[in-house]
């Protein structure tokens, strides 16, 4: 920058320019999120489940499928750490919540992604192309829409048998459709605005007008919808485990630890500690997914 | 109280008053009916064809046993079961099957066809699922009602600090700390897996309210945030100049008018429902169609798993429909022409 200006005296009025340069809208939306208590203890407590997910099972003494064959469904005790009990296998309860929060965590990013990516590629392309296509595209979702399709993913497990990443993508999957309509909603409104006039002008093509020009401003509503299809995904996963069609023996996630610990209630150890920080994990995922709302998404508030 | 709402009533003094049975008949767009009818019918054809084809890319045949077979009987089995005819007119024919409800055998269980594993579950789970929605309307509205009334009250912050847990927290959480709590430790209701079969109210009490939990959550934020609506709008403060009692005013005038946005999540209520159910049912050991849809599922069933998706895709379709054609009747505003 400071080679582009030659003269003292147009540096100086440079600087002060930045001194007094208003307040962008992002700005404006970081200003709200942190300023949101409930958002910023989300924040926290996310960024804390996620370092226990990810170093927890390196630190932690006891691994999710060693089995004490001596501590078969004891209690919580600090005898050998078992801090919150074992299960009737004898597993360390606190390593087997690491690994099943790692997992479900996982999947909240990776289906999330999945759904993002096709999403935005279809709502955005829809929205651009308008007319037609546009009608074609969306009507197909509209149709989808309807679907009972968590049921679908259990018969794609059920007759693909039951793979983790085939549930990751099958859930992505399933979830991008409200993303496209996001996405084809404000695309639809972005390429009215002269921005895009004056690229076109300059001769760019419609895929770099998608991708340079439009795709930016979304990041806003895509945003807040990617936080809250997160803890969406993560219920669904939980929810295929939970009936038994998740992930397999002996890895494990949140819905699958809960399904066993409901099979034990005598020993309710079992289930009240994956369920605690199952609702932790969404408490946190929702207050930061309502916060980004907020923040930027004004008018809706 | 002595007057009940008459959910239909916009003018309570119109002299040429007719019977409610008969407004409402006059209400219902009939054209919008049909084409809303025969616009379900594509979806739900698209339901039965993609359960269909991707049963039939299962990895091997569908109908294959571990044991070995001869080839004749292999034959014979694939005749009986028309896996030999070409695969158009085997989806055509299960088409035609669907339509006159008949979903096929049962692949591991003996002797009986899906629809006969389906229709006994369905006293159960059609039970716990409309005690459900009733309790979810019940207590949705009323929260909400109340909640709006004395908006930003404690009242107000307790009852939506709670519809905000009951939305954070998953059925399949609540249903086992509920069976739990209520069940186990307090012993005041069945905790589940006692007494199949037996519906009675204390084997009902906590799957019915494990499932209605989020619908109440959900209707009272829902009620509460249209009801503070209606509340500003000019006819309610014309009602109030009328010198119409308060509780008048909230049961004839607002909520009738605040109930919209309840009657459209009717459709999405159902889907939480129908998937909840499946979660209750297992928790509760509850013999529903939930539960012999895991069944099926867990023993690779397909003509099961496929006959219950088809019929959660029917109900998610029909209840849509009603959904919006109560819409339609309710709202004096919407024209569907």
């Amino acid at each position: 920058m400071t080679t582009l200006v030659s003269a003292p005296a147009e540096k100086e009025a440079l600087l002060n320019a930045a001194a007094v340069k208003g307040r962008s809208l992002w700005d404006d939306s970081r200003r709200r999120l942190l300023s949101n208590k409930a958002a910023m203890a989300g924040f926290i407590v996310l960024a804390i489940l996620i370092l226990l997910a990810v170093v927890g099972p390196f630190v932690w003494p006891h691994s999710y499928k060693t089995q004490y064959r001596e501590a078969l469904a004891i209690g919580p005790t600090f005898k050998d750490l078992h801090l919150l009990g074992t299960d009737i296998y004898g597993r360390d309860m606190v390593a087997r919540i690491l690994a099943g929060l790692r997992i479900s965590l996982a999947v909240g990013a990776i289906a999330t992604l999945v759904s993002l990516v096709i999403g935005v590629a279809w709502g955005a392309v829809a929205g651009f192309a308008g007319g037609r296509v546009d009608q074609l595209m969306m009507r197909f979702v509209d149709a989808l829409y309807a679907m009972p399709f968590i049921f679908f993913v259990i018969l794609v497990t059920v007759v693909f048998g039951r793979s983790i990443f085939l549930i990751f993508l099958a859930i992505g999957a399933v979830e991008w459709m409200t993303m496209a309509r996001i996405v084809r909603g404000q695309t639809l409104a972005l390429k009215q605005k002269e921005f895009v006039e004056a690229a076109r002008a300059a001769g760019v093509g419609p895929i770099g007008i998608i991708v340079r020009h439009i795709l930016p401003n979304l990041l806003g509503p895509v945003a807040v919808y990617v936080s809250l299809t997160i803890p969406v995904v993560i219920l669904q996963e939980s929810f295929l485990s939970f009936i038994g069609l998740g992930v397999q023996e002996p890895l494990t996630s949140l819905g699958r630890l809960i399904s066993d610990g409901q099979r034990e209630l005598g020993n309710p150890w079992m289930l009240i500690g994956p369920a605690v920080t199952m609702v932790i994990t969404l408490f946190s995922l929702n207050f930061i997914g309502d916060g980004l709302r907020d923040a930027l998404d004004p008018k809706d508030r | 109280m002595s007057e009940t709402a008459a959910p239909l009533s916009v003018s309570e003094d119109d002299p040429s008053r007719s019977s409610t049975a008969a407004r409402v008949l006059q209400r219902i767009p009939w054209g919008y009916v049909l084409r809303r009818v025969l616009a379900a019918i594509p979806t739900m054809l698209a339901i039965i064809t993609v359960a269909f084809f991707m049963m039939r890319a299962a990895p091997g045949n569908p109908y294959s046993v571990d044991r070995k077979l001869t080839p004749e009987v292999e034959a014979n089995i694939r005749a009986s079961l028309g896996l030999d005819k070409p695969l158009h007119e085997q989806y055509l024919e299960y088409l035609g099957n669907v339509v006159t409800g008949d979903l096929g055998p049962s692949m591991k269980i003996k002797d009986k066809t899906v629809s006969e594993l389906i229709g006994e579950g369905l006293p159960v789970s059609l039970t716990i699922g409309a005690f459900a929605i009733g309790l979810a309307i019940f207590f949705g509205t009323g929260l909400g009602i109340s909640a709006a009334i004395r908006q930003n009250s404690p009242t107000d912050y307790t009852a939506m600090s709670l519809a905000m847990i009951g939305i954070s927290i998953p059925t399949f959480v609540t249903g086992p700390m509920l069976s739990l709590i209520f069940g186990v430790w307090l012993g005041w209701f069945a905790a589940g897996g006692l007494d199949l079969g037996r519906m009675n109210f204390n084997n009902l009490f906590l799957p019915v309210v494990t499932l209605a939990l989020p619908q109440i959550a959900i209707i009272s934020r829902l009620m509460r945030a249209s009801m503070i609506e209606v509340l500003r709008s000019n006819y309610i403060r014309t009602a109030r100049a009328k010198g119409l009692s308060e509780s008048r005013i909230l049961l004839r005038h607002a909520a009738p008018a605040a109930i919209l946005p309840v009657i459209s999540y009717l459709g999405p209520a159902t889907v939480g429902v129908i998937t909840g159910s499946v979660v209750v049912e297992k928790v509760f050991g509850l013999p529903g169609v939930g539960q012999s849809f895991i069944d099926g599922a867990m023993n690779r069933d397909y003509p099961r798993v496929m006959g219950t998706v088809i019929l959660y895709g029917g109900l998610i379709i029909v209840f849509n429909l009603i959904a919006d054609i109560l819409y339609a009747i309710f709202d004096p505003k919407v024209r569907y022409e």
